[in-house]
């Protein structure tokens, strides 16, 4: 597959008085393949709309290299514009336009036809309040007319930055389904959220970003299933047994990550009959031997070191660094 | 083109565009209406009253004089002292003169058109120079803050190119509005001066003189136009061409009067900006320094300095130059986050 975006060893570097020095891009690493939904994820601060901004020709990079639809970047932004929609944070419209207005002056920017209007309105849902004036507008429906004013040139590639925000619960399965409905249609879809159940039901890929650094990325569920780590979980007939069956299985050089007053947690198992074999014959009986499946929330929240801690208040640049003793993605695998 | 295109249609839809022309008119139109009211037509009938008055007003005067001149030689015949009340010879000296009494004191106001429009001139390009500030500062302005320009070169990555359409766009229906009003506002000064002023000695160099100061006037609307614009756009916001205004028009007009007056430096009205504005105008400023004259010597001619129209163009074409370079500069070279 062709790549329709390409971003290597990306660095933007702010230098301020007061705070210093601060990496928001840090030698970044993507790529999204033709035709793909491809979801980019990272917690707040780590990089991503300062990405997309650098990529859409808003922001100056330090260095790097950026290719979009096989043209590098920024000398061929203008030629390939046409080709790409956008929408990068939730894009204000002036509020005494209406709808229509504001797409037409696009459209008219452009140089599209006026029918695209009505048709992108069609799409996002929005064709019979089209003549009334933004202001008037929920957060959700401004979203889709966002959405709207991305999808207006029909463009090969489409970046949306958090284009579920605000929408109701019809709204956020409606967008799942368009995003689906165009990348069927051969567009190219690269989407940034925080609803990471919506990554993991639409996205072919994904890519992560932590602190400027690219600490995982490929199709979903390979990232998955790299991050699943062989999880079981062990019940007993009788519990207990727990403390002798935990004994047995590090004897056996299986690790058991946690010990529950009513199962046992173990990592790094290739095949779970091996785990009821062993334990067989040391007389134990299992009840249960669940494999553990990870979802993509628990692999973003360990790889960015993002989870909840009781009692500790994280900070918005508190998250994983690629590279540094201790980071998640520094293990191989789907780290960068 | 297209781009052009699109930001005249988006600035002609502006709800702000819109007002500010209504309220442009409106204000416009009550000036003129209200001038229309003040100025008379002199006709024989109202000269021959203003005469009859006069002529009435004298022969009062006279009487006056006449019934004081009896009453001191009534009081001087006993005997007592009149001078400190009437005068030397009971003020005989003092008779009244029918030159005293000139009948256009007793004419009412009457509108010259070739005297006074260009006066009216500099307050149509004050009144549409303000319209031209508040529209310029807040197209771009509001496009910063609300993300509109973001979204703009989303589709459009020349910075350039945008920041030009939309100035272009801009500059064009200033000068638009101003012509087209300049012209009515013309034609209605014209009527007033037709039907209720004169006309009277406006010949084809009147008109020149005219077409000149109405050039000058639309020259400046524009680039205060413009200035508001770029102001606005280096601050990303329309506050920032309404504070540059505010802190250029304390510096210039209260801080330097101030520091110039303390110092005693000759001339301190050539560092004013408004002097500038005046000579624009009124095509040139005589400045006095009778701070150089000692009067306990005798009569004295103060040293004169000159400013003309051309410095004015000089003055603020350095200043408009400053800014707008600077606008697109940083447009092309700024973060857009």
């Amino acid at each position: 597959m062709s790549a329709v975006l390409e971003i290597e060893g990306l660095r933007k570097t702010y230098r301020s008085r007061k705070r210093g020095v601060r990496h928001a891009l840090d030698g970044f690493d993507m790529r999204v393949e033709a035709g793909q939904v491809h979801g980019f994820l990272g917690p707040n601060g780590s990089g991503k709309t300062t990405t997309l901004r650098t990529l859409l020709g808003l922001i100056r990079p330090n260095d790097g290299r950026m290719a979009l639809l096989g043209h590098e970047l920024p000398q061929a932004l203008p030629a390939v514009a046409g080709q790409v929609g956008a929408i990068v944070e939730s894009p204000q419209f002036f509020p005494h336009f209406s709808a229509r207005d504001t797409l037409g002056l696009l459209a008219q920017a452009g140089e599209l036809p006026r029918q695209r209007v009505d048709e992108v309105l069609e799409l996002v849902g929005l064709r019979d309040r089209a003549g009334e004036r933004v202001k008037t507008y929920s957060l959700g429906m401004k979203q889709r007319l966002a959405v709207a004013s991305a999808l207006l040139k029909n463009p090969k590639l489409l970046i949306l930055d958090e284009p579920a925000n605000g929408l109701d619960p019809g709204g956020i399965r409606e967008m799942r389904s368009l995003m689906r409905d165009l990348a069927g249609a051969g567009m190219t879809v690269v989407l940034s959220s925080h609803i990471l159940g919506e990554i993991q039901l639409i996205c072919d890929s994904v890519t992560i970003i932590s602190l400027g650094r690219r600490v995982a990325f490929g199709p979903v569920e390979q990232v998955l299933a790299a991050h699943s780590q062989g999880t079981v979980r062990v019940r007993l007939e009788a519990v207990i047994d727990l403390p002798r069956a935990a004994d047995a299985l590090t004897r056996a050089g299986i690790r058991v990550s946690a010990t529950e007053p009513d199962h046992l947690l173990l990592t790094g198992v290739d095949k779970p009959a091996s785990v009821s074999r062993l334990l067989a014959e040391q007389g134990l009986y299992v009840s249960e031997l669940t494999p553990v499946a990870v979802d993509l929330e628990s692999v973003f929240l360990e790889l960015t070191a993002t989870a909840p801690v009781p009692g500790q208040h994280r900070q918005v640049d508190q998250s994983t660094k690629v590279g540094e003793p201790g980071s998640a993605g520094a293990g191989g695998g789907w780290g960068a | 083109m297209s781009l052009y295109v699109t930001e005249l249609r988006r600035l002609s839809k502006r709800r702000l565009t819109r007002l500010l022309l209504v309220l442009l008119l409106l204000g416009l139109a009550g000036v003129a209406t209200a001038f229309s009211f003040s100025s008379h037509k002199l006709s024989p009938a109202v000269v021959a009253e203003a005469q009859a008055k006069a002529d009435a007003d004298y022969r009062q005067a006279v009487k006056d004089w006449e019934r004081s001149v009896t009453e001191c030689d009534a009081a001087a015949a006993r005997g007592e002292k009149t001078e400190d009340r009437y005068g030397p010879d009971c003020g005989r000296q003092w008779q009244p003169q029918p030159e005293m009494f000139d009948p256009k004191w007793n004419l009412p106001y009457q509108f010259d058109f070739r005297a006074e429009f260009p006066m009216f001139i500099a307050v149509f390009a004050g009144a549409v120079a303000l319209f031209a500030f508040i529209v310029g500062a807040s197209f771009v302005g509001a496009e910063w803050s609300t993300g509109g320009m973001m979204n703009l070169l989303l589709w459009r990555p020349k910075r350039l190119a945008v920041l030009g359409a939309k100035l272009a766009a801009l500059l064009t229906t200033v000068l638009g509005v101003s012509v087209v009003l300049g012209a009515f506002w013309t034609l209605a000064f014209w009527l007033i001066g037709t039907y209720k002023g004169t006309t009277a000695k406006v010949t084809a160099g009147v008109w020149r003189s005219i077409g000149l100061d109405g050039l000058r006037a639309v020259g400046l609307v524009l680039a205060v136009g413009a200035v508001a614009f770029a102001l606005a756009s280096l601050g990303r916001h329309t506050a920032m061409a309404l504070g540059a205004a505010v802190a250029v028009f304390a510096i210039s007009e209260v801080a330097i009067r101030i520091a110039v007056g303390v110092l005693g430096v000759a001339f301190g009205d050539r560092f004013v900006l408004s002097t500038y504005a005046q000579a624009w105008f009124m095509k040139q400023v005589q400045l006095l320094d009778y701070d150089a004259c000692e009067f306990t010597k005798g009569e004295c001619k103060p040293a004169e300095l000159l400013i003309t129209w051309q410095d004015s163009a000089l003055v603020f074409g350095v200043g408009f130059a400053v800014v707008l370079v600077g606008a697109f500069w940083l447009m092309r070279r700024r973060d857009i986050s």
